[in-house]
């Protein structure tokens, strides 16, 4: 986290009430994005494990909030500990926090700046659970969500944006997250899925997404979010950086989705709607460490290669026969590395700070603090996710019983079901197919089963 | 009498409703079903992944009718139903014993 206005040495930071109301949107908006991360995953998945999508993002809005409350804000922002870890009593329960103190050198109160990054580390585990769809226990998956945050997102975060964090002392540049949100989520989602395995029916059975227009509207409000998530980074708006990221996550995001487009109507035959959702969240993933050091046309390459390189990376997973559901690593990962590698060769120097970047003159300098952030979060999420899941594993179990898997785990994790298909009044306008007369059968059977 | 199954392409319900109803059939049953014949399904692509989709959406149409008036309505039915595509659908007819009004407890032809 960058720091947010330079003042003279005389000057004592004054609160502005501009930055304060300004940052408390972002947070909304931030707020705003677990639950269209909820509708993406939720539209991608079949219809028999939609509702478990959701809430396995929507939890991490209860449990991490709480955790934040309690100890998460103090690991990740308070005092340094060795470079590794922050800590401070006073901000152990928010407790010893003045209402008028000021974040350190910003000009927003120390609540706004907690309850904004609170966002973040509430999206970001909530990013994992793509990988994991239709097959995880939900008691599992909030124990690996709180086990998680504390042990991987909370000192990431200070690694990456805590005064004193190693990495950020060594100044890599990571406007929003690249690294500790996008790097982190898509390392940890690899981690856990080599831990628990594949879905019952990978690569054999038709998983296609039930509902494209859901995917479309979780993109829709992602892209709107991240506005806050990217510009809101910057901590205020006494500069124009904040500005800027947020022009170029909007060039970013465009340019990404014509470039997925592209490859997918060259090498598959068709413009999918899946496809520009998709190439909209490579985009901003990519632009997120960027933004703020790169010009417009610079965003264009970023959004363009991170949206071309994104649509061939979610294939990879059928040759190397990892399940990763819905392309968690092939587009959080992947873009994440894409946009944390590529300011190395496009930061100008000219925005955020003065790091110059390759193709500026630069030099490789910064490119190499770069690919440090980007091995070193990777490394260790995916070693300690897959250790965290392990442990999870073979305890208490981290996967639904077979059966349950297979006739749909919102009924055994939620005892609901996502859509009632059962068509009272009649009419032949539904865009479903009903089955033929003797599935009908069997579809009525089970509906029973639900009632009962 | 005789009942006639028409499975055919959903957008010609419109069509086949008007020929009968032209014709003087005062009621018909339709479901909507899937299936395939020669033409087979269709490619989905999700995200490079391609599924094929074997069964097509369909709609099933039941007619009761008179002996006498049923092969003429198989006529009719797969004139409405004809787009001369693959994938129009087939139309049969097989004799039924008993037929009875709910409401009057009319037998028969009466209570077609």
């Amino acid at each position: 986290m960058p720091p947010g206005i330079s003042t003279l040495a005389a000057d004592a930071p004054e609160l502005s009430a501009a930055n304060t109301g300004f940052m408390l949107i972002c947070s909304a908006l931030v707020m705003l994005m677990t639950p269209g991360l909820a509708f993406f995953y939720g539209g991608m998945v079949r219809v028999k494990s939609t509702l478990n999508m959701l809430m396995m993002s929507f939890i991490s809005l209860g449990i991490v909030t709480i955790l934040w409350v309690l100890y998460g804000f103090s690991m990740a922002f308070g005092t340094d500990i060795g470079s590794v870890v922050g800590w401070s009593a006073d901000y152990v329960g928010l407790s010893g926090i003045g209402v008028n103190e000021l974040w350190d050198p910003t000009t927003i109160p120390v609540f706004v700046f907690a309850v904004f990054q609170l966002m973040f580390a509430i999206i970001t585990p909530a990013l994992i659970s793509g990988a994991l769809a239709d097959r995880v226990k939900f008691t599992a998956w909030a124990l690996f969500i709180a086990l998680w945050v504390t042990v991987v997102y909370f000192p990431v975060a200070h690694w990456v944006w805590g005064s004193g964090g190693w990495l950020f002392e060594m100044g890599v540049i990571d406007f929003a997250g690249g690294t500790a949100v996008h790097i982190n989520a898509g390392a940890a989602a690899l981690g856990v899925i080599l831990v628990i395995g594949k879905r019952i029916g990978f690569k054999k059975d038709p998983m296609r997404p039930h509902s494209l227009p859901l995917v479309m509207l979780g993109a829709a409000l992602l892209w709107f979010g991240w506005f806050g998530f990217n510009a809101g980074s910057w901590l205020g708006n006494d500069d124009g950086v904040g500005a800027v990221m947020f022009v170029n996550t909007q060039v970013a995001t465009g340019a990404a989705v014509l470039a997925w487009l592209i490859y997918e109507k060259i090498r598959h035959g068709a413009f999918t709607t899946l496809g520009a959702a998709s190439g909209a969240v490579a985009g901003l993933v990519a632009i997120t460490p960027a933004g703020g050091s790169v010009s417009p046309l610079g965003a264009i390459a970023v959004g363009a290669i991170a949206g071309l390189v994104c649509a061939m990376a979610v294939g990879l997973k059928y040759r190397f026969g990892y399940d990763d559901s819905l392309d968690v690593v092939g587009v959080h990962l992947v873009g994440g590395v894409i946009g944390s590698l590529l300011v190395g060769f496009f930061a100008t120097g000219g925005v955020q700070s003065d790091a110059k970047g390759l193709f500026y003159g630069g030099g490789v300098d910064q490119l190499t603090k770069q690919a440090v952030g980007v091995v070193a979060v990777l490394a260790y999420s995916l070693v300690v996710s897959g250790l965290l899941a392990l442990v999870i594993h073979k305890t208490m179990g981290m996967r639904v019983d077979e059966d349950d898997e297979i006739s749909g785990i919102d009924q055994v994790e939620h005892a609901e079901t996502a859509y009632d298909f059962s068509g009272a009044g009649g009419g032949a306008s539904s865009r479903k197919a009903v089955p033929a007369p003797a599935e009908t059968a069997v579809a009525a059977a089970e509906s029973k089963k639900v009632d009962a | 009498m005789k009942l006639i199954t028409a499975v055919v392409k959903p957008h010609r319900l419109d069509e086949i409703k008007e020929a009968l109803q032209a014709f003087g059939v005062h009621g018909l049953t339709v479901t909507e079903a899937s299936g395939y014949g020669r033409q087979r399904g269709h490619t989905e692509v999700y995200r490079g992944a391609e599924y094929t989709v074997d069964l097509v959406p369909k709609i099933r149409i039941e007619v009761l009718v008179e002996d006498e008036d049923a092969e003429q309505l198989v006529e009719v039915i797969v004139k409405a139903a004809r787009t001369g595509k693959i994938g129009d659908g087939k139309v049969w007819s097989v004799p039924v014993d008993t037929a009875v009004r709910v409401r009057t407890g009319e037998r028969g032809p009466d209570a077609l």
